[in-house]
């Protein structure tokens, strides 16, 4: 039987350049073999560390769980690490992803559409040619990002509610008996 | 420029249709000659990789934009490779005449 699928992730662009390469004294000397960094790692620097966004968002944005988010991060941080402690190579390669260009919305005919020109920039829409476009910009302090599945629990009667991110679980009361709520 | 447009039948009164790999005819519009021609789909009924194979039937006809209601994964970054512009319509009521009236703004 073949092992469990995994979901394609999504990378917005491609990295700009193909890896890096030590310099120094003792690098002439050393002749290991390079770090492959895969172009889902890339992403997960890229959202997370550059983009400073938390992992509920980022994970969003590639189309993958949280905890699937996470453990792409911490696989990134430690190839990045052993690089660096080790005085190895990085190159940038591969990975189960599919890349994704900018989209934009256009609010006259309600249509999406994809810009493969990067280069050029977008002022009308594709369709009916008005100039009332937006880009898809993902700024979640306006949607509002605020429940995904997690839970808070109450110790004394085991009443759950949904986890709103960005408020402490113990700083709510259960309604049922008014006990302090704790994270489940 | 050339624009395709997935629809649902072979008259202009048809409505677009929602998927891309295995819509029933493709409108292939030219946006300076205004001439159109409807091809049947003929990966409608295959097993699998319909939409690359409608990809390449695209790119053989020089297509610079295509407008369908949705596009699978694997097509999307197939379709950013070759230049070929995604204009998604989630609207399945609109018919091909009112999509080319918007298209000659």
């Amino acid at each position: 039987m073949s092992p469990r699928i995994r979901i394609l992730r999504k990378v917005l662009n491609p990295p700009i350049i193909n890896g890096f390469k030590p310099y120094g004294q003792e690098s002439e000397k050393l002749n290991l073999e390079s770090i492959n960094l895969l172009y889902e790692e890339y992403e997960a620097i890229r959202l997370s560390d550059y983009d400073a966004l938390n992992h509920h968002e980022a994970s969003i944005i590639m189309g993958v769980s949280r905890p699937t988010f996470t453990r792409i991060y911490g696989s990134a941080l430690q190839k990045v690490a052993k690089a660096f402690v080790e005085g190895r190579q990085i190159t940038i390669k591969g990975g189960q992803v599919y890349f994704d260009s900018d989209w934009y919305t256009c609010n006259t005919c309600k249509c999406y559409f994809s810009n493969p020109e990067k280069e050029k920039n977008v002022e009308n829409c594709s369709l009916c040619g008005s100039q009332q476009i937006n880009e898809i910009d993902y700024n979640y302090d306006e949607i509002g990002i605020t429940q995904g599945n997690d839970l808070c629990v109450c110790p004394n009667c085991g009443f759950e509610q949904q986890h709103q991110y960005g408020k402490k679980c113990n700083q709510e009361k259960c309604p049922t008996c008014g006990t302090t709520m704790k994270r489940a | 420029m050339k624009v395709a447009i997935t629809s649902t039948g072979n008259s202009l009164e048809s409505t677009i249709d929602q998927r891309f790999g295995r819509c029933a005819y493709f409108v292939i519009y030219d946006n300076e000659s205004k001439a159109m021609e409807f091809i049947p789909n003929p990966y409608k009924e295959s097993k699998e990789d319909a939409g690359t194979a409608s990809v390449q039937l695209m790119a053989s006809r020089n297509v610079n934009k295509i407008i369908s209601g949705e596009f699978g994964i694997k097509i999307k970054s197939l379709l950013d490779s070759l230049k070929i512009q995604m204009i998604v319509l989630k609207q399945p009521e609109k018919k091909i005449t009112e999509i080319i009236e918007l298209l000659n703004h």
